[in-house]
């Protein structure tokens, strides 16, 4: 029926946020080649309106939600929440591009228009409510994140970080198609829902075995997205060899996307088969947060440390999830929100200390950076304070929410581990802040040069961000609330 | 908006406006906390003039919804117990500002106010009615303390400042995993409702989940005030911080360890204090014993006092397990003289220590004869921390050893060790810093008080006579909040009593059944 194919405009208004991004990713392409070498600023232009007019349109589609496309994307407040979430880090990174690009001498328009090509991957991905739907909004987030990892051409560690996330994630992705398709063989559809009800139907209910093999091969692929242990070992280097605003970009944004499909698909389709999957993901969980925290400790160079410590936040993540229940869905939410924030934050503070050709990125450079620019230093120190989770600060109702999931759905070992492991982490945090403050001025510092506008925004915005967290939860937390039983 | 209120926000609005002050204007920054802490000093003067001291309800009591979901509130009220300890932790900033006046002369901006940002962390930590707001204040006032001492402390500075950093987290963090336990059974933070529920009846642990919260809690407060082995980090602490960071450190914080004890542990799991309270006893007598017994060999007078600290506090935690009126007032009131005399000891090394810049008794000798002043004032503190009658230690040792003589005349004895040991290792100090051969760096660098460590050093003098002479200006506010608190320990075990205040008669029958 060719007629009912046609989208319906309501259809096109939920999907105008990847649309924008998309035509604008496409005319930063065109303009390019025309004004190469001239303003290469306008690129950054154009991208953060694209995603201010996606971030618009995305509320403006929440205003009248529903599915899309014969069901396969689904508007609803869990997609709204975390489009606005991913669009928001794309802002924050590229407002850190700006001084990096220019100094790079690689300011060029593919470089925005990779991001938002990766952002409109993302944008689909939250909003998937089908598997080959978040297949390909996986994809396409990825592909055009790892060229982004691999951007200085010249570098190469970059290249060896763009080689390796790739290979690796390429194998993660097959993981998830051969799960994808285990489960359209055993339930006959891929829509989240419709599995769902095959699966809770006890007389139609697929052979337990394959449905946990099904199940087990999706969560090897999505805990590789989102560098949950034993699946994290990639993220340490390349973390570490992508440029600083690239690695601040994707250990937040596609992180968070990941986060949303996981939930998405373990909270909606493989809900009744939860008790299943419940030990892989405390497992894993326990595992992230331990190896995250424990090998963050003996770091030096400051970006490996910050891919350790979201190893282990990408544990506390798991540790909501592990407490299948609305109120952990909730709290994952929250606590990414949380955490893109501070983790941007803190990249950005890296992005700006590192120099040219990012050179001074040990965890000495740092010293004496509160003499010389206060201000840096006390923004870099909310955002530590919020990673060890000190009250007032966004990360510590983060760790609260979902520790308080966990244990109302009686995971008390886990809570009692995960706290510890908070503590733990407070060590490495503490080693920056000892740094930066009680060492005396180094090299490093002292070349600093003063904060450009575009830093300062993407310091002082998720700063802002996090104090409001921190202080005021209960809005966001309220929206997370409402939108964690999804659209079903 | 009441006075509590008041007094809780002036220092907060301080540490904000002090942001703004010019870095190159350090005077006045100097001028403008001092100002900000006087107020706030006076202010909770105020508190204590409008108290009713023969009350056992909450006075000064603010309530409203902070954050809706979940429903934590901004519950800020005092009782006797908190009265006294926010008027102590105001009174000690404006005093901590003055001794650092001219010792502190690299980043003053940062130091004066993170004083005044902690000050409002100790006030909210002891007005807080509020399970999360307790825990938050808690953690608030950690913040500060580790840049007090990890950047204006002294040679292992950062060592010391991490050490007491995690040593409180780990603990603190156990402790937010049992509020959490909590509120996902009560649905509510509010101090007083849990009580009254658990009084009623309407909530109730089984013996293992009250053994584990008890735990929680216990080991945050143990590791804060700090009970035997889990003391490791109060000397590195102590010594290592400036001045006015060991002052506020000794004085107040430790008080925050001991002040949980009494307020959360005893009569929100009675049952699992009482089980473990023998256990508890004894560390704390070892503790007496040991912290005396190091403090004894110490050369170095800042970890001399440190260690008498661990000493004193062994006191506190023996009156408040003791489980009697007399033990409880004794250990409330025990705090505040700790805070007073430690705090004046601290105080008096650090004049020292800015006349000779060194910590090592062996490098004082024959004060008394360069610095009259000075040594009367030393001497007076010891006499005060050593317990002499009519200065103020003597009568809260004197409650928490009668006290503890009801429960158990054997932790008595033992107790009784630390007093006299006490004598032995103060006054062996004031011996060989104050008396004997003067050594030449001493007989040129000694001046006598100036007119700015007077001033910050009187009150607390008058304060050691005065809570020594008539501690019936003090104890009735206390006694009126430890009977209500004990009572309610006794009432949710072992009997559950369904009304909630206690007629005597069923007192008697309690009493009765716990033997």
């Amino acid at each position: 029926m060719p007629a009912n194919m046609a989208p319906s405009s309501a259809e096109i208004l939920r999907f105008l946020p990847e649309i924008i991004l998309a035509v604008m990713g496409t005319f930063i392409m065109v303009l390019d080649p025309l004004v190469r070498g001239k303003s290469p600023k306008i690129f950054g232009h154009i991208s953060i309106l694209a995603m201010l007019a996606a971030i618009g349109a995305s509320i403006f589609a929440y205003t009248n939600p529903g599915p899309a496309f014969s069901g396969m994307l689904m508007v609803d407040g869990f997609a709204t929440f975390f489009r606005v979430l991913v669009l928001g880090v794309g802002i924050l990174a590229v407002l850190s591009s700006y001084r990096f690009l220019d100094r790079e001498r690689a300011d060029t328009g593919e470089y925005h228009a990779l991001i938002l090509f990766s952002l409109v991957g993302q944008c689909v991905m939250v909003t998937a409510n089908e598997l080959i739907m978040i297949f390909i909004g996986l994809e396409i987030s990825s592909i055009a994140t790892y060229v982004l990892a691999g951007y200085l051409r010249d570098d190469k560690r970059a290249n060896e970080a763009a080689l390796k996330y790739f290979l690796l994630g390429s194998f993660a992705t097959a993981f998830l198609l051969y799960g994808v398709a285990i489960i359209y063989g055993i339930t006959g559809t891929t829509n989240l829902s419709a599995i769902r009800a095959v699966l809770s139907n006890t007389t139609t209910a697929p052979a337990g075995a394959v449905v946990g093999a099904a199940v087990a091969l999706m969560f090897v692929g999505l805990a590789f997205k989102v560098s949950g242990a034993p699946f994290q070992i990639w993220a340490p280097d390349v973390y570490q060899g992508a440029p600083t605003p690239v690695t601040a970009f994707m250990s937040a944004g596609p992180k968070a996307a990941a986060f949303a499909v996981f939930l998405r698909i373990f909270m909606t389709a493989f809900e009744t088969v939860g008790t299943g999957w419940e030990p892989l993901v405390w497992v894993s969980a326990l595992l992230s947060m331990t190896i995250g925290n424990f090998a963050a400790l003996v770091q030096q160079n400051i970006k490996r440390m910050l891919a350790y410590s979201s190893i282990a936040h990408a544990g506390y993540v798991l540790v909501a999830l592990a407490a299948r229940s609305e109120i952990g869905t909730a709290a994952a939410m929250f606590y990414l929100a949380a955490y893109a924030m501070m983790n941007v934050g803190a990249f950005a503070v890296v992005a700006h200390l590192s120099g040219k050709g990012e050179r001074r990125l040990s965890l000495n450079d740092f010293a004496g950076l509160g003499v010389k620019q206060p201000l840096t230093a006390a923004l870099l120190t909310i955002f530590l304070l919020s990673f060890i989770g000190v009250p007032l600060t966004g990360g510590f109702f983060g760790k609260f929410y979902i520790f308080k999931a966990a244990l109302q759905s009686n995971l008390v070992w886990l809570t009692v581990l995960g706290l510890l492991n908070s503590a733990v982490a407070a060590y490495y945090y503490l080693r920056i802040l000892v740094v930066m403050y009680m060492h005396e001025p180094g090299e490093a510092t002292l070349a600093v040069e003063p904060l450009s506008f575009g830093l300062s925004a993407a310091l002082i915005l998720p700063a802002i961000g996090t104090f409001v967290l921190g202080i005021f939860p209960s809005a966001l937390l309220q929206f997370a609330d409402k939108s964690s039983i999804f659209g079903r | 908006m009441n006075l509590l209120d008041i007094v809780i926000c002036t220092p907060l609005v301080g540490f904000l406006l002090t942001l703004f002050i010019p870095r190159s204007k350090p005077q006045w920054v100097r001028v403008f906390t001092l100002t900000v802490s006087v107020i706030a000093f006076v202010l909770s003067v105020g508190l204590a003039t409008g108290f009713n001291s023969g009350s056992s309800n909450l006075q000064f009591v603010t309530d409203f919804i902070w954050n809706a979901s979940p429903e934590i509130h901004y519950h800020v009220a005092l009782d006797g117990i908190s009265l006294w300890l926010v008027i102590l932790s105001t009174l000690l900033t404006p005093i901590a500002i003055l001794i650092s006046w001219r010792s502190i002369d690299n980043r003053v901006k940062e130091f004066f106010g993170l004083l005044l940002l902690l000050e409002f962390g100790l006030v909210g930590v002891f007005a807080a009615f509020d399970l999360f707001l307790f825990y938050i204040f808690w953690e608030v006032s950690l913040v500060p303390m580790y840049f007090l001492i990890g950047i204006w402390g002294h040679d292992r500075r950062i060592y010391a400042a991490v050490k007491f950093f995690l040593y409180t987290m780990a603990g603190s963090v156990l402790m937010l995993a049992g509020i959490i336990f909590i509120y996902n059974r009560t649905g509510t933070f509010n101090y007083s409702s849990i009580l009254d529920m658990l009084g009623s009846g309407r909530l109730s642990f089984t013996t293992g989940e009250e053994m584990f919260l008890f735990l929680a809690f216990f080991l945050a407060f143990a590791i804060k005030v700090p009970l035997f082995p889990l003391h490791t980090w109060l000397p590195d602490a102590h010594v290592e911080a400036p001045t006015a960071g060991s002052l506020m450190l000794a004085s107040v914080m430790l008080k925050m360890g001991t002040y949980g004890l009494v307020r959360f542990c005893l009569p929100m799991f009675p049952g699992a204090a009482r089980e473990c309270a023998p256990w508890i006893i004894v560390l704390a007598i070892i503790g007496i014993i040991y912290g005396a017994l190091v403090a004894l060999v110490q050369p170095n007078m800042k970890k001399l006092v440190a260690y008498s600290s661990v000493s004193h506090l062994g006191f506190v935690v023996l009156g408040i397990f003791s489980f009697t009126q007399m033990g409880l007032d004794g250990a409330v009131y025990q705090m505040l003289n700790h805070g007073i005399s430690t705090g004046a000891l601290f105080i008096v090394v650090g004049f020292l220590y800015t006349r000779r810049h060194s910590l090592e008794i062996k490098d004082y000798g024959g004060v008394a004869t360069v610095a009259p002043w000075l040594s009367t004032v030393f001497l007076i503190t010891t006499l005060a921390s050593i317990g002499l009658p009519t200065l103020n230690n003597f009568v809260g040792e004197f409650l928490v050893l009668q006290g503890s003589a009801q429960a158990n005349f054997k932790w008595t004895i033992f107790a009784s060790l630390g007093v006299i040991l006490s004598a032995c290792y103060m006054l062996w100090l004031y011996q060989r810093v104050f008396f004997g051969e003067t050594p030449e760096g001493v007989r040129h660098h000694m001046p006598d008080l100036n007119l700015r460590e007077w001033v910050a050093i009187v009150p607390l003098i008058i304060l050691m006579a005065w809570m020594g002479t008539a501690p019936q200006t003090f104890l009735p506010p206390v006694s009126s909040a430890t009977a209500h608190l004990l009572e309610q320990s006794k009432m949710n075990v072992p009997l559950r009593v369904h009304a909630a205040p206690a007629p005597p008669v069923i007192v008697a029958a309690e009493a009765s059944h716990a033997r």
